[in-house]
């Protein structure tokens, strides 16, 4: 059977799975709606916290964005793990006990402030929105490379899937099917990975493979790309280029951002106790590191791959999958020299040539399969897989949207007498809303999507964060000290990445940044800008009022404390 | 009971364990796979060098282990002090 039909019957059947999910948990109270009753399990939720944070961009681009930049793609795989350390040690199993519905909630019970409140609903709708659009992008991509429809009907295709088991069955429709989608995303990642770990070292489990020798030569793996890559004039791929302090930098800003994003900590509600919520954070990084653990194996061999199959070879006797991912210019040969033969090469190559190819960093996922001439059905499972990362990861932010809108602002703030029925039918409204205008970025992306992953890390960074760990840490943070920290590091950290990004995009190179810290890393410092100013507001204003402490001291423990 | 005094002390002992995790978390990752990457490159681990596994396989592998002991000790903590739920 060919690729394409491989990819409809897989597609087709993953895709009827999610409806049927949907169906059998429809929501029918605001409590299903926004966090599913609270009856998770915590194994449950793990795997649904997986699917939910693992984005087209983890599945997708990762793994070739890694192989790309070697030792420093660390930033993405410590950075995206390191941050459920933190979940789970400092914020998830408080915010549980807590037991509201949303992040916003928390922030404006705790600070007695709705002005805090609206502050926190304007950061978590302008990161969820700067986030779905990118996956419905992804989707649209997805289809229209492998089921060779166009964007536009790839996107509303998707958007109508989401729509279906977003609006009907709100977090517990979405919870199960994620679990369903991570199940599907994990195996099509790692079926691939198998198949190309025995293949070039024998070993099927890639974590081992990746330090192996090569069954061919008996060299390491490693040390082999080390020697290919300064043998082609660029970076070993074991040694790193960036500065170590903004590695340091964009490290703590995906960690800290990571533990802030509030469609992450929501799942965290779900489950029926804190101890629970602890645990379902464990078994979240469990499944996450699985997919971790195994992107920069992948990248290794992508990138042995690539090299030793493309470089110097001539155009002629290109493999096959060459000439099928050139027409999607994914990949592309210009003979410079014209010699016929295909030279990849570094800035600085020994023998002085220019290079010729362009490879695009999602094929190193993408195109995997066919490179490593694996049967068909595996193609078609990637395809699956993807589409699945990116709907999963869409499906949580446009629950968070939603919540936003129809929980903190209209029944919080402005409709505080609307009944729940009425709430139900306002979040329902206000998913669908949201939906379509994901569905429309996908369509129509602002050229600045991949400029503005930042920002969503970089916010949540300096926002959420410190306000959410003083708020459970300490008794004495006010409303004033967190409202004045979360302008401050919000404001501050969206400057300095509004300006290197769109202001003066030329500037944007380590001599020009404030002590060599990318805008990808400034969020870390927004965040200790948060920290101070909250804690020196709160010295000079007014402490919170006594129910205020009472709050906090429950918070801390497990059990129900008595009023005193 | 859950006196005050007993709070206290549990959230005591919860900001002790959480110091010494967060330490071997921030020393794995921060230290081993970041300020001091190049000084472990120089010990091989089979075909890794240490420094380049740490950043992209141990801290993310030792990142499990610490939660799970994390709920290990908490549940026998609020076990000890009878703030556990029913």
């Amino acid at each position: 059977m060919s690729i394409l039909m491989w990819t409809w019957i897989i597609v087709g059947l993953t895709f009827a799975l999610y409806i049927g999910i949907a169906i059998w948990s429809r929501a029918s109270s605001t409590g299903e709606f926004y966090v599913a009753s609270k009856q998770v399990h915590p194994i449950a939720n793990g795997m649904a916290t997986g699917a939910d944070w693992m984005s087209a961009a983890s599945f997708i681009s990762m793994a070739g964005l890694i192989s790309f930049i070697g030792r420093d793609g660390a930033v993405y795989l410590m950075g995206w793990t390191g941050g459920y350390v933190l979940l789970a040690l400092l914020l998830a199993p408080y915010l549980r006990k807590f037991g509201k519905y949303t992040v916003p909630e928390f922030v404006g019970e705790r600070y007695y402030s709705d002005v805090a409140r609206i502050v926190a609903v304007i950061c978590a709708i302008f990161v969820s929105f700067t986030y779905v659009a990118g996956q419905m992008r992804g989707v649209g991509i997805v289809f229209s490379r492998f089921l060779e429809v166009d964007i536009t009907s790839g996107v509303i295709i998707g958007v109508g899937i989401v729509f279906f088991y977003a609006v009907l069955g709100g977090m517990k429709g979405i919870t199960y099917t994620q679990v369903a989608q991570y199940c599907v995303l994990i195996v099509a990642y790692l079926i691939p990975a198998i198949f190309i770990s025995i293949l070039v070292t024998g070993n099927p489990i890639p974590q081992l493979g990746f330090g192996s020798t090569e069954s061919a030569t008996g060299t390491y793996l490693l040390d082999k790309l080390d020697n290919l890559h300064e043998a082609l004039g660029f970076a070993a791929y074991t040694a790193g280029t960036k500065s170590t302090i903004d590695v340091f930098f964009i490290t703590a800003a995906l960690m800290v951002g990571t533990a802030g994003l509030p469609h992450v900590i929501i799942r965290f509600f779900t489950v029926p106790k804190v101890a629970d919520a602890r645990k379902s954070a464990g078994w979240a990084l469990f499944f996450i590191a699985i997919l971790y653990t195994t992107a920069p194996a992948v990248a290794a061999f992508a990138r042995t791959n690539m090299i030793t199959t493309l470089n110097d070879k001539p155009y002629a006797s290109a493999p096959s999958w060459f000439k099928n991912w050139e027409e999607t210019k994914l990949i592309a040969w210009t003979d410079k020299n014209d010699d016929g033969i295909m030279q990849l090469r570094g800035k600085n190559a020994p023998d002085g040539l220019e290079n010729e190819l362009k490879v695009d960093r999602d094929i190193m996922v993408l195109a995997n399969p066919e490179i490593a001439q694996l049967p068909n059905w595996v193609v078609a499972l990637v395809a699956a897989g993807g589409l699945a990362a990116a709907l999963s990861t869409a499906a949580g932010l446009l629950l968070v949207i939603s919540t936003s809108v129809s929980h903190d602002l209209l029944k919080s703030v402005m409709m505080r007498d609307m009944d729940e029925k009425k709430e139900l039918v306002a979040a329902r409204i206000a998913a669908g809303f949201a939906v379509a205008i994901a569905g429309y970025f996908g369509i129509n992306p602002p050229g600045f999507v991949a400029q503005v992953v930042a920002f969503a890390f970089g916010l949540a960074a300096s926002s959420f964060f410190p306000i959410i760990i003083l708020g459970i840490f300490s008794k004495k943070v006010n409303k004033e000290g967190a409202i004045a920290g979360m302008l401050s590091g919000i404001i501050f950290t969206a400057a300095y990445i509004i300006y290197f990004k769109f202001v003066n995009p030329g500037a944007n190179n380590p001599s020009n940044w404030w002590f060599g810290i990318s805008p990808e890393g400034i969020g870390t410092l927004g965040m200790l800008l948060n920290f101070i100013v909250t804690l020196v507001v709160t010295k000079f204003t007014p402490a919170p009022p006594e129910h205020i402490q009472h709050l906090v001291e429950n918070v801390r423990v497990p059990k129900e404390l008595e009023a005193s | 009971m859950a006196t005050k005094e007993n709070l206290a002390a549990y959230w005591k002992t919860n900001l002790k364990y959480l110091s010494i995790l967060l330490s071997i978390w921030f020393i794995v990752s921060y230290g081993c796979g970041i300020l001091f990457v190049d000084a472990l490159d120089t010990i091989p681990l089979f075909g890794f060098k240490l420094g380049f596994w740490f950043a992209q396989q141990g801290s993310e592998i030792i990142f499990v282990i610490l939660i799970f002991v994390y709920v290990n000790w908490m549940n026998k903590l609020d076990q000890k002090y009878g703030v556990a739920e029913d």
